[in-house]
């Protein structure tokens, strides 16, 4: 579904993400996992287009993202976010609206419109659908924009592969709105078979519970990738995360 | 969103600026009647002669005005919701990057130095330089506004620059005005007062086509500033090319801006505070608010300029003293509110 060759993504000579190649198969959970300053965001930030890379490429379903339009991509790949400030008052609804921005040209056909109010009732604010979003609590804020990123990719556009992306979603959440997002996007891939997910979350043992794959990065490199129980192992926390797991808390 | 409420507005708006327009065509310094209104209507479009005196001055004076005001209103409005929009920021305004001060110096300048040079080009010299110097002196801001490093420009470094920018171009202005003689220097004073007292209809239908096409450019437009309000990294990922926006809306922004700044001169604070009004009002969606937003803004430039003549009657008050007067109190007021709510 999205494959890696080579990728190196450069800022001014220094690497930040260095020779990374990968197959994501299509249709699972994929989290990126290492220390800070890795280079998890930026290979999110690539797969997503919002980068370029310097140099190998990039396929998103046989295509170089780079033959791919913004619009081409915006149809199929939703990124998931952390909490969003908007400029201007907007309903709830309208904000969810923008997310089927790039599936209608001029007015919102009666699919997306449907499309919106599944999507606001999944995340819990359809009763606040005409409420302005600029005076809802940080939490309600979040879970407005998860309807929105959803919305994007709720169906397939001509049955093509669709692509899911998580830039750290989880970061101002708390534990059980946590576990709740992750939940809700597992239940939505198993109705939605085409859907692959590729993100990077901080906690691993949110990663361990939900992943299918495991990629664990370290200095730009790719220092594991595969199944969660071959690649979180102690040895290999020890060495990309210089920490000691122990199976169980000691409280004094 | 509530597609009910906005009818609602829109309706409201429609009979309040007809209102307006009517009274705008009826009071002045010589008052004119329905009657003659009438008659001097149904005498144009049969092809005979203006009857009365009165006929005349509704016809050539007070008609083409307040069309003028219509339009002009109109689109210092969505030149304001566009550039609000697209570096979503509520104090931005043409005025703020450059446009207005540009065609300002553009419009001396020929004043001043067209004689000078022999340059005569009728009625189009005055609207053709001031559409020059305010398409120069924009693209100077947004270019100078650029970092070195990313070719982007931030919204303060942009509007640092026009703040810099404006102040280099009203100072040309004001050595235009010195060196000018005095019936120029009275032209230059009196242009950047701005007044719709020069309007004839060759001036409302350049100025109407421009309204025309321009909000029709720009609600098409409309949907991809929406997606911009959750910054740009969002609205890339929902699919909108910035870089080609960007310079579409800039480029519709300036062409308006100026050609209407060139037939009446300087006028402030309507693209700011109309804007404003209606968001408090009914949210932001821009299509909304560049619908709304011309009418509004036809109706505050109607309403200001029969003040402005019916103030000091039979003598009139320059129109940007009148918006400008009117425009500040209502812009702290709209400041020291809570933020946006509806």
């Amino acid at each position: 579904m999205i494959s890696l060759e080579n990728v190196s993504f450069a800022v001014k000579k220094k690497e930040l993400v260095r020779e990374v190649s990968a197959e994501f198969a299509p249709g699972k959970m994929h989290l990126i996992l290492g220390p800070n300053g890795a280079g998890k965001s930026t290979l999110v930030r690539l797969i997503s287009g919002e980068l370029a890379p310097s140099t190998g490429a990039i396929h998103f379903d046989g295509t170089n993202l780079r033959d791919l339009s913004l619009l081409q991509q915006a149809r199929r790949r939703a990124v998931l976010s952390q909490n969003l400030e908007l400029t201007f008052p907007l309903s709830v609804g309208e904000v969810v609206m923008l997310g089927r921005y790039p599936h209608f040209t001029d007015r919102p056909r009666a699919e997306d419109l449907a499309i919106r109010e599944e999507a606001m009732r999944l995340f819990g604010v359809l009763a606040m659908q005409d409420r302005n979003y600029l005076t809802l609590s940080g939490g309600e804020k979040q879970r407005v924009q998860f309807a929105r990123v959803f919305a994007q990719i709720w169906t397939a556009v001509a049955d093509r592969p669709r692509l899911l992306l998580l830039d750290e979603p989880l970061t101002f959440l708390d534990i059980f709105y946590q576990y709740d997002l992750m939940r809700k996007i597992r239940d939505f891939m198993s109705g939605n078979p085409g859907l692959t997910v590729i993100g990077v979350v901080h906690d691993i043992n949110i990663a361990a519970k939900f992943a299918d794959q495991i990629l664990l990065l370290r200095n730009g490199t790719v220092f594991a990738h595969g199944d969660p129980r071959t690649v979180l192992t102690e040895k290999s926390i020890l060495e990309v995360f210089r920490v000691v797991i122990q199976d169980r808390f000691e409280i004094n | 969103m509530r597609g009910g409420r906005s009818a609602g507005i829109y309706l409201v708006l429609v009979v309040l600026l007809f209102l307006l327009a009517l009274a705008s065509v009826i009071f002045g310094a010589v008052e004119i009647t329905v009657g003659e209104i009438g008659s001097a209507l149904a005498h144009a479009l049969s092809g005979e002669t203006l009857a009365s005196l009165n006929e005349r001055i509704f016809l050539q004076i007070r008609l083409p005005r307040v069309i003028m005001g219509i339009f002009v209103g109109a689109t210092l409005t969505i030149g304001g919701v566009l550039l609000q929009a697209l570096f979503r920021n509520p104090i931005v305004e043409p005025g703020l990057v450059g446009t207005s001060s540009g065609a300002a110096f553009g419009a001396s300048l020929y004043f001043v130095l067209g004689a000078a040079f022999g340059i005569e080009l009728g009625e189009w010299g005055l609207p053709l330089a001031a559409c020059i110097g305010g398409m120069v002196s924009t693209t100077l801001v947004f270019y100078l506004a650029r970092s070195r490093d990313s070719g982007r420009s931030s919204v303060i470094a942009l509007l640092l620059t026009g703040v810099a920018v404006n102040a280099l171009f009203l100072s040309g202005v004001g050595f235009l005005s010195y060196i000018a003689r005095d019936p120029q220097a009275r032209s230059i004073t009196f242009w950047n007062l701005g007044t719709l007292s020069g309007a004839y209809w060759g001036a409302v239908g350049i100025v109407g086509a421009v309204t025309g096409i321009g909000l029709w450019l720009s609600l098409r437009y409309a949907k991809q500033l929406n997606a911009l309000m959750l910054g740009e990294q969002e609205a890339q990922l929902l699919g909108v090319s910035l870089g080609q926006l960007k310079l579409k809306v800039l480029a519709v922004n300036v062409v308006m801006v100026a050609v209407a700044t060139a037939f009446v001169g300087v006028i402030a604070f309507v693209g700011l505070i109309v804007p404003h009004f209606l968001r408090m009002l009914n949210g932001s969606d821009n299509r909304f608010l560049l619908g709304a937003g011309a009418l509004t803004g036809a109706i505050v430039l109607t309403a200001s300029d029969l003040a402005a003549r019916l103030l000091v009657s039979p003598a009139e008050l320059p129109l940007g003293i009148v918006t400008s007067v009117i425009g500040t109190p209502i812009f702290i007021l709209l400041l020291r509110r809570t933020n946006y709510l509806f």
